[in-house]
């Protein structure tokens, strides 16, 4: 086959563009500039939009004896990625970036461009496993426990599926490191990248403060008694503890915690550990990796919130648009906008985007 | 084997070229050195400026030997506005083209950034030519405010020859430097007729290895140095001198003076052929810089509703080499300033290639373009189809 391998210029798709030539596809590499600017979003070396990674997937591309191309994706980028980043933070949703750039970027405006230039599928450096089953062309979870990245692409359709290759499903990262070495790649050493690509700081909170305003605004209990002042409520998390500046003590001394945001009155509530609890999540916009599950009917699988999170035993059932899933044991702290997926097992069924608990 | 049809952006050593280099290396010795060691290299390297100068048509001395041509750019742009202003606060003013190579617009950027250099560019027609009763009243009426004139010879693009001897008439006692880094070797080029005060060449664009190149700068005059140091070549420009590449620089030009005429005539009848083929063969083609004076082996053409980047690809994966116009440092394509400047759209300017021929390429290599084109241009339509729709 003719594939695009998406080449970041870490060592991982460094090593699955080669894997894709020994397994006898005719490859090409493709860097995203995903900046029009490449060192307004991230300085230094840790991320996947500097001159010096693209130079780094360059060489990667040399070695292994590809052609590579940069494809100019900032515009992409910026509308489907940046601008709803800020966009759900605004309402007071948690969205997850990585699980959009592949949704609308690496699997949606390079897919149709790879397949228009006459390519049949792009490869990346994710680890997940696509297998051949009964049920057709399905995602598992890798091999590698620590690596796995099914989470964060279960975002595609069984059609954007279809021509995604994720040549390292089956190997653990050590040995990643390990055959890139033997390959002769010099990214073999390169530290894993960390955090959001756009964000340079790592400072999320600073980033969106930046962007979205600081205005001051009320921390509230539950009743809606005022304790204290933010400073802007979009640098806040469902679950926050730490820097809430309360000098209020609670009754009963306990802790207090972020349960709330709300942009439109700019409030923060807080609350006790026990009003975090989450036993029932609905998620909107639902997308299926493999087969439609029935409509109305109770499955039993696992549900998973964090790209690293545990699977939680749940019963699940969707209507169509919605997911809905009863955690068999409560879990503390989940905002809105954060990804829901769906394992049967290790099999990933599908996901959603949460946009209720209880 | 691929086709190379990209000989603008540099072309295969020439024999005369590699021999000379070859026996260069095995010499030892410092040209700035005293002993005798030092004297043979020197005379070496002297010998090769003679030769050299009378290719270009300049004296000996009028050569300065640089590590390329974008340090022959720099050295120009740099050295004679430093020394206008240093003279004379007031004579600040850089009257150029828009559409010069990077080596040129981005020094003088640089210069209006940091240094306070009021750079004047010059219009240019849809042919691709300066335009020159521009150029005649801006010095009418600014004269004692120039600090520096600067026109390609030819534009590396689209391949358009620039009216440099009407600006020298123009430009009085203003320095006029030209880079000829495309022209040298292709056209005729004569330092001394041409009447310029400095012109820019560069080896490997006539088969001599890279990192050679040189600033043609008239006897006398002097220019703050960019790098200092020994100050090897008349104290303007420091750095022991690359003997190998200097005497290989100098064999690969009386070569290309040798066989200019016989190359001119071969390479523009397979330009004109190619040209008249593509837009035969490629409806929404045009070519960019359509005026008579051109250099022989460059053909600029836009693809209407294509971006060059899928073009590139699409020719590369059928061992077809062109070129697109400028890339950023992280090799993201931006429209071409120089089709910018011709009056093209964004989308119109990201829509062509430069094919650039060679002594080296036949009229087999054209027939297989011409074969190719076609369903190349047809697949990179519908990925532009696919973008727009995104959009």
């Amino acid at each position: 086959m003719k594939i695009i391998a998406a080449m970041s210029g870490g060592v991982d798709s460094a090593v699955a563009a080669a894997r894709m030539v020994d397994a006898g596809h005719e490859v090409t590499g493709v860097h995203l500039a995903l900046s029009s600017n490449p060192q307004k979003y991230r300085s230094g070396a840790r991320g996947c939009c500097t001159i010096e990674d693209s130079h780094d997937a360059r060489r990667a591309a040399d070695v292994i004896g590809i052609p590579f191309y940069i494809w100019d994706m900032a515009d992409e980028f910026h509308d489907g990625v940046v601008e709803n980043f800020m966009a759900e933070y605004a309402v007071g949703r948690t969205p997850n970036p990585c699980l959009r750039c592949n949704e609308k970027i690496k699997f949606a405006a390079v897919m149709e461009r790879a397949k228009a230039l006459g390519f049949d599928g792009v490869a990346t450096g994710h680890y997940a496993q696509m297998r051949e089953t009964e049920l057709g062309r399905v995602m598992y979870r890798a091999v590698d426990p620590g690596k796995d990245q099914s989470y964060v692409l279960a975002v595609l359709n069984t059609d954007q599926l279809a021509g995604a290759h994720f040549p390292l499903g089956d190997i653990v990262k050590d040995d990643v490191r390990k055959e890139a070495k033997a390959r002769g790649l010099y990214v073999a050493n390169k530290p894993d990248s960390h955090d959001i690509c756009f964000v340079p700081s790592g400072d999320n909170a600073g980033w969106l403060r930046d962007r979205l305003g600081s205005d001051v605004g009320p921390i509230v209990d539950e009743d809606g008694k005022k304790l204290g002042e933010h400073k802007g409520a979009y640098t806040y998390t469902i679950g926050q503890r730490k820097g809430l500046g309360i000098t209020v003590p609670a009754a009963g001394g306990e802790p207090r915690y972020v349960l709330k945001i709300e942009p439109k009155t700019n409030t923060v509530v807080v609350g006790n550990h026990d009003s975090l609890a989450v036993s029932g999540i609905v998620g909107e916009r639902a997308i299926w990796c493999g087969p439609v599950p029935a409509e109305s009917t109770e499955y039993r699988g696992f549900a998973q919130i964090r790209a690293h999170g545990a699977p939680l035993a749940c019963n699940y059932s969707h209507d169509g648009g919605n997911i809905t899933v009863a955690l068999d044991e409560p879990i503390y702290g989940l905002a809105t906008g954060q990804g829901l997926v769906i394992y049967d097992g290790d099999r990933v069924v599908g996901s959603a985007t949460v946009c209720a608990t209880e | 084997m691929s086709i190379y049809l990209d000989n603008a952006a540099t072309v295969p050593l020439v024999e005369p070229a590699i021999n000379a280099l070859t026996a260069q290396m095995r010499k030892v010795g410092n040209a700035s050195s005293l002993h005798s060691d030092g004297r043979a290299i020197r005379k070496d390297v002297e010998d090769a400026r003679l030769a050299l100068s009378q290719v270009i048509d300049c004296e000996a001395s009028e050569i300065i030997f640089t590590g390329s041509g974008t340090e022959a750019d720099n050295l120009a742009v740099k050295g004679f506005f430093w020394k206008a202003v240093s003279a004379d606060p007031g004579k600040n003013i850089i009257l150029t083209s828009p559409f010069e190579h990077h080596a040129i617009k981005d020094p003088i950027e640089w210069l209006v950034e940091h240094d306070g250099a009021k750079v004047v560019e010059i219009p240019v027609g849809e042919g691709g030519v300066v335009n020159l009763e521009f150029v005649q009243d801006f010095i009418k009426s600014n004269h004692d405010s120039i600090a520096l004139i600067t026109v390609m010879h030819s534009n590396n693009e689209i391949g358009t020859l620039q009216p440099i001897a009407e600006i020298v008439n123009f430009a009085g006692e203003i320095p006029v430097h030209t880079d000829a880094v495309q022209s040298f070797g292709k056209v005729d080029f004569s330092f001394a007729k041409l009447g310029v005060t400095a012109a820019t060449i560069s080896g490997h664009k006539i088969g001599a290895p890279l990192g050679i190149g040189a600033l043609i700068l008239k006897r006398g005059i002097d220019l703050t140095p960019v790098l200092h140091g020994g100050g090897q070549e008349r104290e303007i420009r420091s750095g022991t001198l690359n003997a190998p590449a200097i005497v290989a620089f100098a064999a690969a030009a009386q070569f290309a003076a040798k066989y200019q005429g016989e190359n001119k005539a071969q390479i523009e009848k397979l330009r004109d052929n190619a040209s008249a083929r593509i837009l035969e063969s490629i409806p929404g083609s045009a070519i960019n810089g359509n005026s008579a004076a051109k250099l022989p082996g460059i053909i600029n053409v836009a693809f209407e509703g294509t971006e060059s980047e899928a073009l590139l690809l699409l020719l590369d994966s059928v061992g077809i080499s062109a070129s697109a116009g400028s890339a950023c440092s992280a090799g993201v394509s931006r429209p071409s300033h120089v089709l910018l400047a011709l009056g093209r759209t964004e989308d119109q300017a990201m829509s062509a290639l430069r094919f650039s021929i060679g002594s080296q390429t036949t009229l087999s290599d054209i027939d297989r373009l011409i074969e190719v084109l076609p369903g190349v241009v047809e697949k990179a339509r519908s990925a532009y189809q696919v973008k727009k729709g995104r959009a």
